[in-house]
C-alpha cells in the first residue's frame, strides 16, 4: 500500500470548559493520496473538532499526526503555519474572503505569502483556477459584490492556489442551495480525479457524504466503520 | 517581497477604516507639530534670554578682590597653634584693583588652546554731574574691537556704534536710563567726577540699553585709553581680564587653574549666573513634558483605533492564519499599520511644525532688552525635527505593539467555529 497522505494515531482531545470532557476518543485512521473522503456524523459528535486538529490549527490534543510523513505534533506554530500554507487548502462554511481586496487578490494571497513564484505567475495561475471554476469574469470585482455560490468558488480557488496535498472542507456546502452545492461537489470531485489531490470534507449533508469515495462515520467522538 | 506583501495587507486594512486612520494620523501630526513649534519657540527664547546675560558675561573673569590677609598675626604665634583663632586685626591692604603683569598674562591665556579670546577691562565708579546733582555710575574701559568680538555690545547700542569709542577721543557710550536722567543725547558732553576727585569732560557717542533698569541707570562704556587717562593711570593699568572659552562647561575648571597659576581671583560664568542655567533647564523641561504628553495622547488614539480594527477584522486575521500566515506575520501587519500612521502623521507633523515655527518667527516682538530683535526668536534646529520624527515612530510602534500582539494570538479555530 502506498504511503498515506494523512495519518492519525490515537488522537484524543479534551474540552476543559465548563468541565473536562473527552471529545475525541482514540481516533486512528489514514487517508491515501488522491482519495475523496467525507467525515460525517450528528451535530456534536466531534467531526469538526477532528478536522481542526487535522488542519494543524488546533494544537491542543494528544496523539500523533503525520502529514506527508512529517510528524506535526512536534512543530511550533510558525512551522505549522508554513505547513498550512504549502500543503493544506481550506474551504469553510463561510467564505472568509477579505473584503478590502478584489477576488483575484484574495485568491493570490496564500501564494504571495509562500513566495515561490513571481507575482505575474501567481496571477496567471489564479486566473486559471478562476476560469476552471467559472468565475473568471468576476476576478476584478470586490469580494463583497459576489453571490454566495460565487464566493464559495473563490474560496475554493484560494484553497487550490498553492497546489496543496490535501484540501479540507468544513461544511463547504452548508450555506449553499442545492444547485450551488452540486457545483461545489462537482469541483471537489474533479480536483480529486484530475489533480490527484486528496480531499477531506466534513459534512452533515448525507447526500454529499454518500457521493464520496470513502465515508468516515463518527459518533460520540469515535469512528464507526 | 514578503514584507511588501504584509505592508500591502496593512494598507488595505487601513483603507477600510480611512476616516479613523486619518484621525489617528492627525493625532500624531498634531503632537509632532506642537512639539516642534513649542520646542523651537522655547529654545529660541532660551537662547535669547541666555544671550542677554551669558553672552555679555565673560566665561572667566580674573581680578583682584579686596580681601583680608589670610594669615593674621595670631596665627603666627606658636603657643596658639591648634586653637580656634578669631581675632582678625590686619585689615585688607590697599593693593588697588590693578592686575600686575597684565599684558603677559593676557598673552599667556591667549596661547591656551581652549580659549577663544581674551579682553582687558578697566572698571571704575564715577559720578555724572548734572547741574548740582551727582549721579553715581560705572564706566567700563573696554578694548573696542575685542569687546564687540566677544560680547556683541553693538546688539545693545541703540544709537551710535561701539567703534565710535575708538575713533573719537574722550568719548563715552552711556546707558539709556542714565541718558534720560541727564537729558543728554549723542553729541552732547557730560562731566564726570572720578573717585579721586578729578573732573573730566567726555563726549557722548552712543546710547546703550540692556533692558535691565538697574544696569541702564549706571552703566557706561569708554575705551581703555580714555579710562586710563580718566583715572590718571599708566598705559598698562587693567583691573579685569575677561576670557571666553570654546567650551563654556570647562569654565569652572579653567577658572580654578588660572586663579592658581596667576595668583589672582577668578570667577566662572556658572557660579556668577547660576540662576540662568536653572531657568533654561526648567523651561526646556516644561516644553518637553508638554510635547511628550501630546504624543502619548496621540499614541493612545492609535492604540484605540487598532484595537477596534482588530475586532472588526477578526475574520480576516483568522483566514490569514488558516492559509499560512504565522502569528508573527499578523503581528507585523498590525505594527506596520501603526507605523504607517506614525510615518505619515510624523512627516505632515514636521511640515506643520515648521510652518507654525515660521509663523511664530514672524510675530512682532518688541523688547527693550534686545533692541535689535523685532520678532519672536525661534530656533530652527534640525535636532528637534529628528527628535519629533523619532518620537512619532517610537510612540506608534508601542501603540501598535500591544494590539498587534493580541492579533497574533487570535485563534483561528475559535473564530471559524464560531460562525
Amino acid at each position: 500500500m502506498e504511503t498515506p497522505v494523512l495519518q492519525a494515531i490515537n488522537i484524543n482531545k479534551y474540552f476543559l470548559d465548563p468541565v473536562r470532557f473527552r471529545v475525541l476518543k482514540d481516533i486512528s485512521f489514514s487517508i491515501g493520496r488522491g482519495s475523496f473522503v467525507s467525515i460525517t456524523g450528528k451535530s456534536g459528535c466531534g467531526k469538526s473538532t477532528l478536522l481542526y486538529i487535522l488542519s494543524t490549527m488546533d494544537t491542543d490534543y494528544e496523539g500523533e499526526l503525520f502529514l506527508d510523513n512529517e510528524a506535526l505534533q512536534e512543530k511550533d506554530n510558525a512551522a505549522l503555519a508554513l505547513v498550512r500554507n504549502q500543503k493544506i487548502g481550506f474551504v469553510f462554511q463561510f467564505h472568509y474572503l477579505i473584503e478590502e481586496f478584489n477576488v483575484l487578490k484574495n485568491v493570490m494571497l496564500p501564494a504571495m505569502k509562500l513566495g515561490k513564484f513571481s507575482n505575474e505567475m501567481i496571477e496567471q495561475k489564479a486566473m486559471q483556477h478562476l476560469k476552471t471554476l467559472g468565475i473568471y469574469d468576476q476576478a476584478l470585482k470586490n469580494a463583497s459584490q459576489l453571490s454566495g455560490g460565487q464566493k464559495q468558488r473563490v474560496a475554493i480557488a484560494r484553497a487550490l492556489i498553492n497546489d496543496p496535498l490535501i484540501i479540507m472542507g468544513d461544511e463547504p456546502t452548508g450555506n449553499l442551495d442545492k444547485k450551488n452545492s452540486d457545483i461545489v461537489f462537482g469541483i471537489f470531485k474533479e480536483i480529486c480525479l484530475e489533480n490527484k489531490q486528496t480531499t477531506l470534507v466534513v459534512t452533515h449533508d448525507p447526500d454529499f457524504a454518500k457521493r464520496a469515495d470513502r465515508i468516515i462515520q463518527m459518533e460520540d467522538g469515535k469512528i464507526l466503520l | 517581497m514578503k514584507t511588501g506583501l504584509l505592508l500591502n495587507i496593512a494598507l488595505a486594512l487601513l483603507m477600510a477604516r480611512l476616516k479613523q486612520s486619518v484621525v489617528a494620523a492627525a493625532g500624531v501630526t498634531f503632537g509632532i507639530a506642537m512639539f516642534i513649534a513649542l520646542i523651537s519657540f522655547m529654545t529660541g527664547l532660551n537662547k535669547m534670554l541666555d544671550s542677554l546675560i551669558i553672552n555679555r558675561t565673560p566665561h572667566i573673569r580674573l581680578y583682584n578682590a579686596v580681601a583680608p590677609s589670610k594669615t593674621q598675626p595670631v596665627d603666627r604665634a606658636g603657643e596658639f597653634a591648634g586653637f580656634r583663632n578669631f581675632i582678625q586685626s590686619v585689615k585688607p591692604k590697599d593693593e588697588g584693583k590693578r592686575l600686575y603683569n597684565a599684558s603677559r598674562i593676557i598673552e599667556a591665556i591667549k596661547a591656551d588652546g581652549r580659549v577663544i579670546d581674551v579682553a582687558p577691562k578697566i572698571g571704575t565708579t564715577v559720578f555724572f554731574n548734572s547741574g548740582t546733582i551727582q549721579l553715581s555710575g560705572m564706566i567700563d574701559g573696554v578694548d573696542v574691537h575685542l569687546e564687540q568680538k566677544l560680547f556683541h555690545l553693538n546688539d545693545n547700542i541703540i544709537q551710535g556704534t561701539i567703534s565710535d569709542l575708538g575713533t573719537v577721543n574722550n568719548s563715552i557710550i552711556i546707558g539709556k536710563g542714565l541718558a534720560d536722567k541727564l537729558i543728554v543725547k549723542p553729541g552732547d558732553v557730560v562731566q564726570v567726577t572720578t573717585p579721586d576727585g578729578d573732573i573730566a569732560t567726555l563726549k557722548i557717542v552712543g546710547i546703550v540699553q540692556f533692558g535691565i533698569a538697574e544696569v541702564d541707570d549706571v552703566q557706561s562704556f569708554t575705551s581703555i585709553q580714555t579710562a586710563q587717562k580718566l583715572q590718571g593711570k599708566p598705559a598698562g593699568y587693567i583691573t579685569d581680564i575677561q576670557v571666553k572659552l570654546k567650551d563654556i562647561t570647562l569654565a569652572p575648571v579653567v577658572a580654578k587653574e588660572y586663579a592658581r597659576l596667576f595668583d589672582m581671583d577668578a570667577t566662572d560664568v556658572q557660579t556668577a549666573n547660576a540662576q540662568f542655567e536653572t531657568g533654561t533647564t526648567v523651561r526646556n523641561t516644561i516644553a518637553y513634558s508638554v510635547s511628550v504628553t501630546l504624543l502619548v495622547v496621540a499614541g493612545f488614539g492609535i492604540y484605540n483605533i487598532l484595537n477596534m480594527l482588530i475586532y472588526e477584522k477578526m475574520d480576516a486575521i483568522a483566514i490569514l492564519k488558516a492559509t499560512g500566515f504565522s502569528g508573527n506575520d499578523v503581528k507585523a501587519i498590525f505594527i506596520q499599520l501603526s507605523m504607517v500612521l506614525g510615518v505619515v502623521g510624523g512627516i505632515v507633523g514636521v511640515l506643520l511644525g515648521y510652518g507654525l515655527s515660521l509663523i511664530i518667527s514672524h510675530i512682532p516682538f518688541e523688547t527693550s532688552a534686545l533692541p535689535t530683535i523685532k520678532t519672536y526668536p525661534v530656533n530652527f534646529g534640525v535636532t528637534y525635527y529628528l527628535i519629533g520624527i523619532g518620537f512619532a515612530l517610537i510612540t506608534t510602534y508601542l501603540a501598535g505593539l500591544f494590539p498587534a500582539r493580541k492579533a497574533a494570538k487570535v485563534d483561528p479555530v475559535v473564530i471559524i467555529r464560531g460562525k
